[in-house]
């Protein structure tokens, strides 16, 4: 038997029923995440049910020395859950419970496969939310937010998933179960958890999250602001900022997306715009009113064409569902497209912006533009048809362009997506080799033998055993000379 | 560069060192710690020296890496909300204008010391801790090599967060010369609501700030041996917000709203050259402590003062209270008869991190949890 067909047959007996998948047709609907166009069929799905059923998968192919991969909903995309051929992939599916709401405290603990959104529907009776709010939030796992570090539009003002996790049950990638931090904050000794949350499952698989909670706000509004171009709407964020405001978020969509937007779910964004922004502010109503006030006078002062202020909730929702159906709208417009993630210093947006159409033309491909405007996280939408010769190999070099360009400004190959299989390639672009290495002595302590999600986030694997040795000299003395 | 014979101060917990290096960037740190590798010699950090009495004494000391001369601030974008700042900067002298990094540090404070030591301070409840606004970081390793990570825009998530596992590591890991911070805007206005609740009826009112939707970004409080506990909330933001929000916890608590903190807020509960206690504890169990404390009771981080025969009962009530109870400071007499850290989850793991950063054991040896 081979080490997969062993490993099958003992957590067949371990797990149960229904919990192991080895039809080849079943394995291929697990072949790639939400980054569709890396694809390999898993060797082995698992599904287990809790901890204890994680951590004997994990054990078993520690045993076999056959690496494992965590998935969550899928929907991650830089292709950070793509499969082993070779190896095990861990689904979360049935990993689903809130297993505790603790509003006194502030916190919930729920399994890694509850969605996102769950957290907050349940959490709304007491008066609470989990504020980290990806756009996939209807779909996406709190497991895959963890591994992922995810964002959303309102961390300008509220933080990552890194600031709302409070501690994690983890299996080990040597099988072990081990707690990182807890409901009370400051666990004494390294920050693990820290190190944990956004380490893309290459550091073990967390298999119970507890997570901090947040009172709802007493009031939102949103704003929507409609500019002649991206960069006078990138001049309107300026001036929020510099006045001291920080909005709850800031989105802006260029003609290209809002045209997208338009043609997918009729939001009803104001015609011939150049750009849109939506701007919202939450808090304390007076507090709200007083910013809200001085907002719009700065759009309006900074060249707004058009405002438009939501009324109630049906109509805040039906500004967002611009902004959060702008990727999949895209497809409106354009047989295929790559979604990019990049960062830079928001003041150099308007640069960017314009060194992104240049070129976007030169190529002669049509780039959509969707960011966070608050924190300078370009989602830029590189369309293309995959069928048209030479149009995908463009579209790619694009692409490649735009984090060239982001790593240029100071800023991040990635802002909220993650590395994953797809953007390894850049990583020592941003960071030095000693930068890389050092990162690894983590993965090292944590993931000796490399079983963790291999191939993901390090372009090169550091092989854990070389722990360079140093000359030991007898006598400390002879350092002086050498100050 | 600067080095010298290590003077009668020059001590760390009691152990004296031989040699201060005071190295002014991060290159010529990490030719020092390049040449102390080779020589295998036992580093102590020290910025201020501020906190050089937390902790355990190390068990082997050559030489104090000061980092007094790897000072100033790099770069302020205030465009982009970050700065800059090398890690032997006095947190006093920091100037953002109109801008803040909002963290608390303590009286005297380098930022590498706050950020190596993880001290946190009233305002966490609402700006988090160092961990939370630190978004790069440059070390110098204990082999002399000098690493960054994370960068210079608040939203990356490339690569593993070194920030947060250098964040509180007691000068174990490594040196940090350079840190870059997220910044806030300064408030326009701010109010302290204080108030007198009794002991019986404090977890009550904390339970009411919080569902007040007023977004404080301090709740403090100082309980006494007996008698009423002082509670004081912290409230930032726009004039008219501002007195809003204070009108109607003025309601809530019966107290009254002041325009400077009562003396205690933020302030240590031990004497100098006591023992300090930090206790941490989930939010519901903050007013089920029951002996004098301070601090956060926002996010149930709260601080005391103890004796040897003291620090047992402390741990035992915040144990059972689903937390933890870290003696920061002893002097040598009750240092040596407590157990300063306590238990620590994932003390194996942490062991393992230890080995990979410095596996000479070199870095402030002894200094931290379970002998690291």
């Amino acid at each position: 038997m081979t080490s997969l067909e062993t490993l099958a047959a003992d957590l067949r007996t371990a797990l149960g029923p229904g919990r192991v998948i080895t039809d080849r047709q079943e394995l291929r609907t697990y072949e790639c995440d939400g980054l569709a166009h890396y694809k390999v069929t898993p060797g082995l799905v698992v599904l287990p049910r809790d901890t204890v059923e994680c951590a004997r998968t994990v054990r078993a192919c520690v045993a076999e020395n056959v690496p494992f991969v965590a998935r969550g909903s899928g929907t991650g995309l830089s292709g950070g859950a793509l499969p082993h051929a070779d190896g095990v992939l861990i689904v979360t599916a049935k990993m689903r419970d809130i297993l505790e709401m603790a509003p006194d405290d502030e916190r919930a603990v729920v399994q890694p496969g509850v969605i996102n959104l769950d957290v907050s529907r349940a959490a709304a009776a007491p008066g609470y939310y989990y504020a980290p709010d990806p756009s996939s939030q209807q779909i996406c796992s709190i497991g895959g937010n963890v591994a992922e570090n995810s964002g959303g539009a309102h961390c300008l003002k509220y933080g990552f998933t890194t600031n709302h996790v409070l501690g994690v049950q983890v299996v080990t990638p040597d099988g072990d179960v081990i707690e990182l931090g807890g409901r009370a904050p400051d666990t004494p000794g390294y920050d693990l958890l820290g190190a944990f949350v956004g380490a893309e499952g290459t550091l073990g698989i967390a298999t119970r999250v507890t997570v901090k909670l947040t009172r709802l706000p007493e009031a939102v509004r949103t704003l929507l602001a409609a500019f002649g171009s991206p960069a006078a709407a990138g001049a309107a964020t300026s001036a929020i900022i510099a006045a001291g405001v920080v909005p709850a978020a800031i989105e802006m969509m260029d003609a290209l997306a809002i045209e997208a937007a338009e043609a997918a779910v009729r939001c009803g964004y104001p015609p011939g715009a150049g750009a849109v922004l939506i701007v919202e502010l939450d808090g304390p109503a007076a507090e709200v009113d007083a910013q809200f006030a001085e907002v719009t006078a700065l759009c309006e002062s900074n060249g707004a064409t058009a405002l438009r202020i939501a009324a109630d909730a049906a109509e805040r929702a039906l500004i967002w569902k611009g902004r959060k159906s702008a990727f999949a709208a895209v497809g409106r417009i354009s047989p295929d497209y790559i979604v990019q993630d990049g960062v830079i210093p928001r003041t150099a947006l308007p640069e960017v912006l314009s060194r992104i159409a240049e070129t976007a033309g030169s190529h002669g491909v049509r780039v959509a533009n969707v960011f966070h405007a608050g924190d300078g996280n370009l989602h830029p939408l590189v369309l293309f048809d995959g069928t048209a010769e030479g149009e995908a190999d463009r579209a790619e070099t694009v692409s490649g362009a735009i984090i060239d360009l982001c790593i240029e400004y100071g800023g991040s190959i990635t802002g909220e997506h993650g590395v994953g299989a797809d953007k390894a390639k850049y990583m020592p672009r941003m960071y030095s080799a000693d930068d890389l290495t050092t990162m690894q002595l983590l993965r090292c302590a944590f993931d000796p033998a490399g079983l963790a999600n291999p191939g993901k986030v390090f372009p090169t694997p550091r092989l854990c055993g070389e722990v360079p040795r140093v000359h030991r000299a007898t006598d400390p003395a002879p350092a002086a000379d050498l100050f | 560069m600067s080095w010298r014979a290590a003077g009668d101060g020059d001590t760390v917990g009691g152990v004296p060192a031989r040699y201060v290096a005071e190295p002014a960037s991060t290159e010529e740190a990490s030719a020092v710690l390049t040449a102390a590798a080779t020589d295998d010699l036992a580093v102590v950090i020290r910025g201020a020296g501020s906190k050089l009495d937390w902790g355990l004494p190390p068990r082997r000391l050559d030489l104090i890496v000061d980092t007094s001369r790897l000072a100033g601030v790099v770069e302020h974008a205030a465009g982009d909300l970050i700065t800059v700042v090398r890690a032997g900067t006095r947190t006093a002298d920091l100037d953002f204008g109109s801008q803040q990094l909002a963290l608390d540090p303590r009286p005297g404070a380098t930022i590498g010391g706050t950020v190596a030591a993880n001290t946190s301070g009233p305002r966490r409840l609402l700006y988090g801790t160092a961990r939370d606004l630190l978004i790069g970081i440059t070390v110098v390793r204990p082999d002399g090599r000098v690493a960054r990570a994370g960068g210079k825009v608040v939203k990356n998530v490339a690569g593993y967060d070194l920030g947060k596992l250098f964040t509180g590591s007691y000068g174990t890991l490594g040196l940090i010369t350079e840190c870059v911070f997220r910044l806030h805007p300064v408030p326009r206005a701010r109010s302290w609501v204080t108030a007198r609740v009794p002991a019986e009826e404090l977890a009550g009112a904390l339970a009411a700030i919080r569902g007040a939707q007023v977004v404080p970004s301090a709740v403090e409080i100082d309980r006494p041996e007996r008698g009423p506990v002082a509670v004081a909330v912290l409230l930032e933001g726009t004039a008219e917000g501002v007195q809003d929000r204070a009108a109607r916890l003025v309601e809530l608590l019966g107290g009254t709203a002041v325009t400077e903190p009562p003396g205690w807020f933020g302030a240590d509960p031990w004497p100098a050259g006591g023992v300090g206690v930090k206790l941490t504890v989930p939010l519901s169990k903050v007013a089920k402590l029951p002996f004098p404390l301070r601090g956060s009771a926002g996010t149930g981080v709260l601080y005391a003062t103890a004796t040897a025969e003291s620090v047992a009962g402390m741990r035992a009530a915040a144990t059972a209270a689903g937390g933890y109870a870290v003696v920061l400071t002893a002097p040598p007499e009750v240092r040596d008869r407590v157990d300063m850290w306590g238990p620590v989850p994932a003390l194996a793991l942490m062991r393992r991190v230890k080995e990979q950063f410095d596996p000479g054991h070199r870095f402030a040896p002894g200094r931290f949890v379970g002998g690291i």
